[in-house]
């Protein structure tokens, strides 16, 4: 399978990512080696095989629900471009 | 005294484990090894594998270092100055993960490893250069410009790359600017990047340690591990790093083993297995004789080598480069421009996000995340994606049979070259780049321990490395093959200072 120049396009959108109309072409080939590289996986046979979902055999660790952590909202907008109060701001998204 | 006391070229170039026990015995103090480390390092700004120096802090870590000698209260990693892959957040200290949209970002909490390391007495003498958001096996992707390596070809000035992506870790433990460093690893970039340099890297099994506040790459592929120049120090700063974490729900709760006492025990009894899928075309005739090489030394110390077959060895760096990607794709998504980072103002919230992202992540990462985003999108999700990790089952099931067989642990390569030059590869397509990883990438897909022990040099004077993987939570045999390597190839000798 190979992307032409509309795909890359479609997923740069998709992925949140602008691209410029030069962009577009050394992207395409780009991606087009790398999925010409893992086309070779289609001849593997995978009858009957699970996908893999952990990579070592381990139970999900749990802990009582209850509140742990918290109380430090200065710190967690600390990094932010822009705040108020300790919200995050955002350009207007609903009318 | 004066005449026992060290100049600051002979504490940079103590081993961990010689600099713990100097300090112990009061032949130098934590103050006099931290401030010839600051030196060194800012005397190597040529290479450029420190993004971030931290004199002020590391003079201040080996001050409190000091008291606890005197006081005979040393902790395990006492005093020791360490660099820190920019991968792991520090408190109030800027972490970049090599990454424009990370520029100013400052942690206002603490990795557990990096905790870890700083609860056992370490200093921390700076962050280290790397591959932007760890994506290359050449420290060429930082946006922060590539790091040198210390090691040139015989005869040659041309600059060459460290490996990667932990890059500065490596180039910085090789150059004698730190006595160790943290590294992590999700294709190979603890292992590779310590072939390249002469050092000694191990990745641990995936749940070794936590990954809670190290920047994630893909979450089922990364660990955490040191980067040093000799097996003991390893293995030392390893039993720091990890441990039990309830803050990271994929780290194991099991105990530390005492990795150190694995180091001495010998091959004696072992059985190493030597896959035959591992013999790839176009490898340098020089790497299949260390590999023999290899194998004759592990069987001179008392080991039994057979050779053992990994059928799905050859489909594991395709699928790496369907699942890393995806993972990645994932993971990213946060950067928006909205919690932290960089902000590049756009025509409505969408447009932001894809200004921010366009400006602020680099070539590589921008492939990576774009594969990501196809191989995960309607349609494409099954072809690729569920196909990628049922290939992935496959790769484990081969390690497991073996293992079953009764093998100990598997002698490989670690890289199919020596390092290379700065460029060298710049034109090639990404796929090129891709195959640095080809022996390391199936152990991180099966979520085994690995590690890199150099073994000796090319003809043209630069190092090759060697790959012990082990069973799941047996890094101590790793420990104890590696050393038999070491024993018998000689520690390497590191390049002499002309940076």
């Amino acid at each position: 399978m190979s992307v032409d120049a509309q795909t890359v396009r479609r997923i740069a959108h998709l992925a949140r990512i602008a691209v410029g109309d030069e962009d577009v072409p050394p992207l395409q080939g780009e991606l087009n080696a790398i999925l010409s590289f893992v086309e070779q996986l289609g001849a593997v046979d995978v009858d009957g095989v699970e996908p893999m979902t952990s990579v070592t055999p381990m139970a999900m660790k749990k802990r009582a629900d209850a509140i742990t952590d918290g109380g430090y909202a200065g710190d967690i907008v600390f990094n932010a471009p822009l705040t108020e109060d300790h919200y995050f701001l955002v350009p207007k998204v609903v009318e | 005294m004066t005449d026992l006391s060290k100049t600051p070229a002979e504490l940079t170039d103590l081993t961990l484990a010689e600099a713990r026990d100097g300090l112990r015995r009061k032949d130098f103090s934590a103050r006099e090894l931290a401030q010839a480390h600051v030196d060194a390092v800012a005397g190597a700004r040529a290479l450029n594998a420190f993004l971030l120096e931290t004199p002020e802090r590391a003079l201040a870590m080996a001050e409190v270092a000091d008291r606890k000698l005197a006081a005979g209260e040393a902790r395990p990693l006492e005093g020791i100055p360490l660099g820190i892959k920019d991968l792991f957040c520090t408190h109030g200290v800027a972490t970049t993960a090599g990454s424009r949209i990370l520029e100013g970002f400052q942690p206002h909490y603490e990795s557990t490893v990096t905790h870890n390391l700083w609860r056992d007495g370490a200093v921390m003498l700076g962050k280290l250069n790397l591959d932007e958001f760890a994506m290359g096996s050449s420290n060429e992707t930082s946006a922060y410009g590539p790091v040198v390596s210390p090691w040139r070809r015989r005869d040659s000035q041309t600059p060459l790359v460290p490996g990667g992506s932990s890059g500065g870790s490596a180039a910085a433990v090789a150059a004698r600017l730190c006595l160790g460093a943290t590294a992590t690893d999700t294709g190979g970039s603890i292992r590779q990047p310590a072939a390249f340099t002469g050092t000694v890297g191990i990745k641990p099994t995936y749940g070794r340690c936590s990954r809670w506040g190290t920047v994630a790459f893909a979450s089922s592929l990364d660990q955490a591990g040191p980067i040093t120049r000799t097996v003991l120090d390893a293995a030392i700063m390893l039993t720091s790093m990890a441990g039990a974490d309830p803050k990271d729900t994929t780290c194991a709760d099991l105990p530390v083993p005492n990795f150190e006492a694995a180091v001495s025990r010998g091959v004696k009894g072992l059985t190493i297995g030597i896959p035959k899928e591992y013999r790839v075309d176009g490898m340098p005739a020089e790497i299949e004789r260390l590999w023999q090489q290899g194998a004759e030394w592990l069987r001179s110390a008392g080991a039994r080598v057979v050779e053992v077959s990994l059928p799905h060895t050859r489909h594991a760096l395709p699928a790496y480069y369907i699942v890393a990607p995806a993972e990645a794709s994932s993971n990213l998504a946060r950067y928006d421009g909205v919690r932290y980072g960089l902000r590049v103002p756009g025509k409505d919230i969408a447009g932001m996000y894809e200004n921010t992202r366009a400006a602020g992540f680099g070539r590589e990462v921008k492939r990576r995340i774009m594969i990501g985003t196809y191989v995960l999108s309607a349609g494409y999700y099954d072809a690729y994606y569920v196909r990628a990790q049922k290939i992935r089952t496959l790769i484990k099931r081969d390690f497991e049979e073996v293992y079953a067989a009764g093998i100990d642990a598997i002698l490989t390569p670690a890289t199919p070259t020596a390092a290379f030059g700065i460029g060298e590869k710049a034109d090639a397509d990404p796929v090129e780049m891709y195959l640095n990883d080809v022996f390391t990438v199936t152990v991180n897909m099966a979520g085994l321990p690995g590690i890199a022990v150099p073994a000796g040099l090319d003809a043209q004077g630069l190092p090759l490395g060697l790959q012990l993987v082990g069973r799941p939570f047996d890094e101590e045999t790793l420990f104890s093959a590696a050393q038999v390597i070491e024993d018998a190839a000689g520690r390497t000798v590191l390049p002499p200072r002309w940076w």
